[in-house]
């Protein structure tokens, strides 16, 4: 549990940090809160030669409201997320979701732009981030470019982020009116990061049917993804109970499980099944009593 | 005794402020000058033979002091000695050397240590010290293990077999031929992982000058790894002080005598520094034993009316690579002779074979035998409950052992003290509204919810225990406690207990006893223990032994002062010792409560010796020394109820309740503390723990993001309450309560699950219960 031995870097400025990334594009690593980068260091799974601390540089962290968009920086943390006024106010499903990360003291380490960068497949923003359509912002050498979460995640902790380029800031779209929105997790019992967790976006049309409808699922496969035939079927329906268990099988047709000790393939699928269904039922209910 | 005010009392605990503030020295705080860091090199494989070791590049890196292996050691340490060693088990205890020879047996075991300016330097060079193996065959599970072909760990356990223990009792042929029904099932009691916050840590300093061997390191019974260590390392015990400073919990697993605690201590004589290890979790997973993995077929004879008639059955129990200190004595004197629990069941057959794998060493952990004896009766009295459709509270009512009958012997020659089990499952029944539930539940059910109520019923051997019973089932030590009370001038008292008490309060419930007996306030009363050069012999803190069999030698020194003071007193007064009255911290004369002496007055008479009675030592100090006539048997019901959510099989735990009976209680915040760490431990068996290795011995849970402990999020409140049944073996009737939490609560827990589950025809489901696994029921009955 010893970490092999690093260099420790505290840039102070965006550039200083991506000008050393990009001159170090392989044995460089950002430290953020840390939460998941350091017990992988001190497992010895990971071994940077150059650990780039985040945290004197400027600019990188709280949470504000800008044109119909909420913007929260890099390096804030989990119950910063889950804590703000506006968050609460704004995306209140961010929320319910920061709040069941890891632990205490995981969510007062753990940052936001940290987890994506991290990209674990069982982490929780990933589903929600999805289902709210929210693009990370990231600067590099080349400057700065806004990436779609859709867009964001490529593979098992791996993300469309280049060697030099760093997350700054999360941008998510404040929800329309007559949205409601519902993360729901069924936990891991020793990690407590998701077996499944379902991130679920609807609004609905004056008259009750559904307008839009945004399904994020994370610990189903190497990457959270969004289940877009479970949503478009959706579309158009009262959202009642058939509705949802037609989207809640779909999900479960749009992933590709890892089964280990804890959960087999078939049972995480039932779950995603299970856990659309519910996220859904959850989004609804807040939707129309908005 | 005088109208109680401490005795009794929900005192804080004093040892909280240090623990909570960060005050508290742990064995990793010690830092010496000069000290060297130990780290090791521990085998990937299950099984191997070592084919070479090359240190060559570990010994020329930077920092690095020295490597040993192996057969550097061979002579000079000495093997880790089985220190249980049970009779009439053809029992065989195959060589453990400190560090693997030839071969390896399990992942973890160590194979060569690497000593380094700091830490760091440590670890690298132990990725720098080649080890090339042979991978032959393994063994995980112990019945396969037992079988023809299988992969053979030691050339002296013909077909990895350890031991062949049986108890019988009555006429086991007479009780099932006569039975009118009779239940069988396979238990599987998994394997679990101690999990002490603290993982084990050791200092050792040698002094060449004086032959001295100072070793601090995380222990439970320092007196025993003195002995112990003194064996292996040739240091004659007076020159060997083992002190045993914070201890962030054993369960049991800091008990036993393991390589790397010598293996440092060799390293500190032999290079001249003091020597430092830490074990880091993914270490403490593979080499710290882990406790329980049992498999046991059953079966139960009884009439239509309920009477158990008979109980017998063999189990396997999976003991690891090699036979750790106390391993041959769990599942058997600890577990087989318990196997009837508080039931009148006249006749009993039951087998254990021990059985070696390659697996990490199995021995005590927090409860160790009776969790699994408990388990099995428990599910055995509800599955014949089932069959003959009686209520599990009734089933168990019809077959206690009776308030009349104790001191009850049992069929397997136990002699339980003191018991009135009744009473404690008519008031957790009464607690939780027992039939109010059942109608609850069955209202419940046609609703599609799945409701479920677990009783469990236990009583547990404790308080370890008389010397001679430890002798004649081959424990290699004795088990009575010590005790000195020292008074100084100013009527402050020094107390020391042989007990070594991690984590479990004994610092205040010792005081309250000291405080009580002498009539002075709690805080003039300080609490040692842990460390071999202040303190007389003593056998240390498991088996729920440190109040009543330590709590006991303490109050029996302190009257021993007591009695002293009332001597001097009476001189003082010139009355007749006879004529002395303690009341309220006063010596007073009989009848003239003016004329009187306080405690501090007699303490400072004592220790001037101005004037003393004709012929009296001076000072105020007693030593005590309490062997125990017998164990004790607290006893308990607890009850949960559960709720399965049918979407996903997770199960929920609603209530818990536990009333227990521990005999007399001292302070009842730490019983109640004690009784929330056990049951959460217990209900984590149930649901959550499992230590599971593939099929090539890797331990796939072998860290806390695979293996799952509980967490205060997971836990209702847990509701205690109590009876008192005073045991007749020591003076203030004192029983244990460390342990029964985890004893009782799995069986509850997995009662009120097969009870949610019940209408679905579930009689049975293997720990832990799973929601894939309860899902795939639930798949699989609609």
């Amino acid at each position: 549990m010893i970490p092999s031995a690093f260099e420790y870097l505290a840039p102070t400025s965006l550039s200083e940090a991506t000008a050393f990334l990009a001159a170090h594009p392989e044995d460089a690593k950002l430290l953020a809160g840390g939460h998941s980068l350091i017990p992988l260091m001190k497992l010895r799974l990971a071994t940077p030669k150059y650990l780039v601390d985040l945290q004197h540089i400027p600019g990188l962290k709280g949470i504000r409201e800008t044109d119909g968009m909420v913007e929260i920086g890099a390096l804030t943390t989990h119950y910063e997320v889950l804590s703000s006024s506006v968050v609460r106010e704004r995306l209140p499903v961010l929320a319910e979701t920061a709040e069941v990360i890891g632990d205490v003291q995981v969510r007062n380490r753990g940052t936001i732009g940290g987890s994506l960068a991290h990209a674990d497949p069982a982490a929780d923003y990933p589903a929600t981030i999805l289902a709210l359509d929210a693009e990370i912002v990231a600067v590099g050498t080349g400057g700065e470019r806004t990436i779609k979460a859709t867009d964001f995640f490529v593979d098992l902790l791996t993300t469309a982020l280049k060697p030099d380029e760093i997350i700054t800031r999360v941008r998510i779209p404040v929800p329309a009116p007559g949205t409601g929105a519902s993360y729901q997790k069924f936990p891991h019992p020793a990690s407590r990061y998701a077996i499944v967790g379902v991130a679920a976006v609807v609004r609905l049309n004056t008259d009750g049917t559904c307008a839009t409808a945004a399904i994020g699922i994370t610990g189903a496969g190497s990457k959270a993804v969004r289940a877009r035939a479970a949503e478009s079927g959706l579309v158009g329906s009262r959202l009642d109970d058939a509705a949802l268990q037609r989207a809640g099988a779909a999900a479960a047709e749009a992933v590709d499980p890892v089964g280990d000790i804890h959960a087999s393939a078939e049972y995480r699928r039932h779950l995603v099944r299970e856990f659309t269904v519910r996220a859904l039922r959850a989004a609804a209910e807040r939707a129309r009593s908005r | 005794m005088a109208v109680s005010r401490i005795f009794g009392a929900a005192v804080k605990r004093r040892e909280d402020p240090r623990l909570i503030t960060g005050r508290a020295v742990y064995t990793d705080d010690v830092k010496l000058p000069n000290l060297a860091y130990v780290a090791f090199v521990r085998s990937p494989h299950a099984h191997a033979r070592i084919v070479r070791i090359d240190a060559s590049r570990a010994r020329s890196a930077p920092g690095v002091i020295a490597v040993v292996t192996g057969r550097d050691l061979a002579g000079k340490v000495g093997n880790i000695p089985t220190a249980w060693l049970i009779p009439n088990a053809d029992l065989k205890t195959p060589a453990h050397p400190p560090l693997a020879i030839d071969t390896v047996r399990h992942v973890g075991d160590a194979v060569a240590a690497v000593v380094a300016e700091s830490r760091a330097a440590a670890a690298d060079a132990v990725a720098l010290v080649e080890v090339e193996y042979q991978v032959l065959p393994a063994v995980v599970d112990q019945e396969k293990a037992t079988q023809p072909g299988a992969p053979q760990l030691h050339p002296d356990v013909p077909n990895n077999i350890a031991f062949r223990w049986r108890v019988t009792g009555g006429d086991i042929e007479a009780a099932f031929r006569s039975a009118e029904v009779t239940v069988r099932q396979r238990l599987r009691n998994q394997r679990l992982i101690p999990t002490a916050m603290e993982t084990r840590q050791v200092v050792a300093e040698y002094n060449p000058a004086t032959g001295e061997l100072v070793v601090t390191m995380t222990s439970q019974n320092p007196h025993i790894h003195r002995n112990i260590l003194s064996g292996i390392l040739g240091v004659p015990e007076h020159r060997l002080r083992v002190i045993a400073p914070e201890v962030g919990g054993g369960f049991g697993s800091k008990i036993h005598c393991y390589p790397e605690e010598a293996v440092v201590s060799y390293l500190a004589m032999t290079l001249g520094r003091p020597m430092k290890w830490s074990e880091d979790r993914r270490e403490n997973y593979a080499a710290t034993i882990h406790g329980r993995d049992h498999i046991v077929d059953l079966e139960l004879a009884a009439k239509r009316d309920g009477t158990i008639l008979g109980l017998r059955g063999r189990c396997y129990a999976n003991l690891g690579a090699y036979l750790s200190t106390a391993a041959p004595g769990i599942p058997t004197i600890l577990h087989g002779l318990m196997m009837t629990g508080c039931y009148d069941i006249p006749a009993l057959d039951y087998e254990v074979v021990g059985v070696l794998t390659n697996t990490t060493p199995v021995d005590a952990y927090r409860g160790a035998g009776r969790p699994e004896a408990t388990y099995a009766i428990e599910r055995m009295v509800d599955i014949l409950a089932a069959e003959l459709g009686m209520d599990p509270a009734e089933i168990r009512r019809r077959n206690f052992i009776p308030p009349s009958r104790f001191p009850a012997t049992v069929a397997s020659g136990l002699t339980y003290d003191s018991g009135n089990y009744a009473a404690t499952l008519d008031r957790a029944l009464q607690i939780v509204d027992y039939q109010k539930f059942r109608a609850e539940q069955a209202e419940a059910r046609r609703q599609g919810r799945l409701l479920g109520i677990g009783l469990s019923t236990y009583v547990e051997i404790c308080g370890l225990g008389p010397s001679a019973v430890a002798g004649a089932v081959g424990f290699q030590g004795g088990l009575w406690e010590s005790a000195v009370v020292r008074v100084h001038p100013s009527g402050k008292a020094t107390v020391f207990t042989g007990t070594s008490p991690h984590g479990q309060g004994e610092e205040t419930t010792f005081a309250q006893i000291v405080a009580e007996e002498l009539g002075i306030p709690l805080d003039d009363v300080e609490v040692v223990h842990g460390d071999t050069a202040r303190i007389p012999m003593g056998w240390g803190t498991y088996g729920s032994r440190t109040t009543a069999v330590g709590g006991t030698a303490m109050t029996l020194a302190a009257r021993k002062v007591k009695e002293k003071a009332r001597m001097i007193a009476a001189h003082l007064l010139e009355v007749s010792p006879e004529d002395i009255v303690f009341e309220n911290g006063r010596f007073a004369v009989k009848g003239v409560p003016e004329r009187s002496k306080t405690f501090q007055e007699i303490a400072l008479a004592a220790n001037l010796a101005w004037n003393l009675p004709k012929g009296m030592e001076p000072g105020l100090e007693e030593a005590a020394f309490f062997d125990p006539s017998n164990f004790v048997y607290p006893f308990g019901a607890h009850v949960a109820i559960v709720e399965i959510d049918p979407g996903t099989g997770a199960v929920k735990l609603l209530r818990y309740v536990a009333v227990d009976d521990c005999g007399r209680v001292i302070n009842p915040k730490i019983v109640d503390g004690q009784v929330h760490g056990g049951v959460a431990q217990g209900v984590a068996q149930a649901l959550w723990e499992a230590a599971v290795y593939d099929e090539n011995g890797q331990l796939v849970t072998g860290s806390l993001m695979d293996y799952a402990i509980p967490t205060a999020t997971v836990l209702p409140m847990i509701e205690t309450d109590r009876t008192e049944t005073p045991s007749p073996v020591n003076p203030l009737g004192l029983k244990g309560v460390g342990e029964t939490g985890t004893i009782a609560a799995t069986p509850a827990v997995v009662n009120a699950v097969v009870d949610a589950l019940s209408h679905r025809g579930v009689r049975h489901l293997d720990m832990p219960l799973t929601p894939e696994k309860i899902w795939r029921v639930l798949s699989s009955t609609t």
